[in-house]
């Protein structure tokens, strides 16, 4: 289980988060939906002690993310941030091996190649095993980042943005396969998504955010509610059931869009 | 089978390809090094060979301490700072040694700086550069966080400041003061003090060990802060004892040759360059080779083909410069 509470961050004097309290379920998919500036990113990184909030408290499986030893808490929780720009000379081997640093520290052994190994296949790469980061496509990059993390072989494993610069098709895989992981492996998985129809297809629970609060969460159902986006999101979301699954249709012109959003003082503008 | 031959010694045949390319690119850098340091000595004595020697030994010491320093503290600085183009000397590192020397000076009088034997001023003047080279890259990390354009103006800015202010200090010295000063800071090489050369040298391999029980962390470092720390690394105290190693570097180079602003930049990119790996073990040994490579073969052109007619700083800083221009409008380009 993931808990957070009362958990207050400001970048200068813009609060990006107020007083978020929250409970992610475990060995589920959670998706966190909201604008740009909601602080789901924020929160990621603070969940992941990337980031050290001004105020509030963080525990993972049982650790205070604060306080814990370092490399406990990298062999609980993985995080992927959205830009992993490298300057090393990377193999995707090379790059997968370091999710195996919190248990090797460098040193790999037999256990760690096969761990490693494992991740490579579970992520389709072999064939790419060799290849120079710089020699990947964007979708084959960031696959290989994606098999870090799992070789990092944790309990709770935390992306932003997953599907950032994925194609249609690879972005449906990237989902797919971390459904499989959450279902086959047990996994706590925790993303930060755009897109609330993947959201809402792939996710055990939602959380939404705007303006550092969260506003709403619950399971795809609950939140794939026409007034829960349109406070959301701002904007007036077409619901429609397909299959058991619940899709908001945004992107015709034909859909009605809400009126004009009102700016409240807390609201931001990246 | 390729894929059973991978599983059985991790390695597929790629890798091991790879791996003996590193090592027999570190190979011939070694023995070019020894080549180089041995035609140094042996070339066209004339005179007394016991003379000859122990200047030319003096001389290529001071090269050789000069260009591990350089190697070894330049790409760990790029891993620290996350960029190629950053290197100690780009970022004024050299002139803030001579703004600390002449700051000394200027504080407590030369006489009493003289007083000190060449080693122990070459520790005070290392040890109060490198709390000083700490707090001041610290700051700079923290404060404009990852533009890279931002932190090379800085550093420029920095580079230019520090030696104003070391000339303005130096106007203000009593001229007697002045020129021990002079002498001190602008030791020319072709005749340095056997002492500072012993003390250099230890320094420097003590700065080296130091440094090994970080390469790993190094390794991971380079991936970035948000993934250092995410694979569990204490990236704050690895970048601190790192920062720590280089001021040390930086000092001893500083102290045998004087400032060459662009030697590291060169040394450690042609390094990164020759050797397709991303471990520090491989990378920083590399680096020192070719840093090497770079002072001995430089100053045995400069030195006894082209009979001092100029300078290796100004060779280095003439190839160097250029090299750092390209480098700076390939990465703003991309």
């Amino acid at each position: 289980m993931i808990s957070v509470q009362g958990l207050t961050h400001r970048y200068d004097r813009t609060v990006v988060l107020d007083e978020v309290g929250l409970t992610i379920p475990v060995g589920r998919l959670t998706s966190i939906i909201g604008p740009n500036g909601a602080g789901k990113s924020t929160l990621l990184s603070v969940v992941s002690r990337l980031l050290r909030p001004e105020r509030g408290q963080v525990v993972v499986g049982g650790l205070d993310v604060a306080t814990a030893a370092d490399d406990v808490i990298a062999r609980t929780l993985a995080v992927l941030r959205q830009d992993n720009r490298i300057a090393a000379r990377l193999s995707v081997v090379d790059l997968v091996r370091f999710g195996r640093f919190p248990y090797s520290k460098g040193r790999l052994r037999q256990e760690d190649h096969d761990k490693v190994e494992e991740a490579i296949a579970y992520l389709e790469l072999e064939e790419y095993r060799d290849r120079y980061l710089d020699q990947l496509s964007g979708g084959q990059r960031q696959r290989a980042y994606i098999a870090m993390v799992l070789a990092q072989d944790t309990d709770y494993v935390l992306l932003d943005e997953p599907l950032n610069n994925l194609d249609m098709k690879h972005s449906a895989a990237m989902m797919t396969m971390l459904r499989r992981a959450v279902d086959d492996l047990g996994k706590t998985i925790v993303l930060v998504l755009h897109d609330i129809n993947f959201a809402s297809s792939f996710s055990d629970h939602i959380v939404a955010m705007r303006d550092g609060r969260v506003l709403h969460q619950g399971t795809p159902q609950d939140i794939m509610e026409r007034q829960v986006l349109r406070e959301v999101f701002d904007m007036d979301i077409h619901i429609q059931d397909l299959h058991g699954m619940r899709l908001g249709i945004f992107w015709t012109p034909g859909a009605p869009v809400g009126p004009a959003p009102v700016m409240s003082p807390t609201s931001l503008t990246t | 089978m390729t894929a059973l031959a991978a599983r059985a010694d991790h390695r597929s045949p790629e890798e091991a390809a790879r791996r003996r390319r590193v090592r027999l690119t570190l190979g011939a850098l070694a023995l070019l090094c020894v080549l180089f340091v041995v035609a140094y000595l042996l070339y066209d004595v004339r005179g007394s060979w016991a003379y000859a020697m122990d200047l030319r030994g003096r001389q290529v010491g001071s090269l050789v301490v000069v260009g591990v320093a350089a190697g070894a503290s330049s790409l760990v600085f790029q891993t620290v700072a996350g960029s190629r183009i950053l290197t100690p000397g780009v970022m004024g590192f050299d002139a803030l040694y001579l703004l600390v020397q002449t700051s000394i000076v200027f504080v407590f009088g030369s006489t009493t700086f003289m007083m000190l034997g060449t080693g122990e001023r070459f520790l005070v003047n290392a040890g109060v550069l490198t709390l000083f080279g700490i707090v001041l890259f610290r700051w700079l990390f923290r404060s404009s966080s990852h533009n890279l354009l931002v932190l090379v103006l800085v550093g420029v800015v920095l580079g230019s400041l520090f030696a104003s202010l070391t000339s303005f200090a130096s106007r203000l010295l009593d001229p007697n003061e002045f020129l021990t000063l002079q002498d001190v800071m602008f030791a020319s090489f072709s005749t340095v003090a056997l002492d500072l050369l012993v003390v250099t040298a230890v320094v420097t391999v003590v700065a080296l060990v130091a440094l090994v029980p970080l390469l790993r962390y190094l390794d991971v470092v380079d991936l970035g802060r948000d993934n250092a720390v995410a694979l569990g690394v204490r990236y704050h105290r690895v970048v601190t004892l790192t920062l720590a190693v280089v001021t040390v570097l930086v000092a001893t180079s500083t102290a045998l040759v004087g400032p060459m602003l662009f030697l590291g930049l060169i040394v450690a990119n042609l390094a990164r360059q020759l050797l397709p790996t991303h471990r520090h073990t491989d990378l920083v040994l590399g680096s020192c080779l070719v840093g090497v490579l770079c002072t001995v073969a430089g100053q045995f052109v400069v030195g006894h083909l082209m009979d001092q007619g100029t300078t290796l700083s100004v060779v280095v800083n003439l190839v160097g410069g250029i090299y750092f221009i390209l480098l700076l409008m390939r990465t703003v380009r991309l």
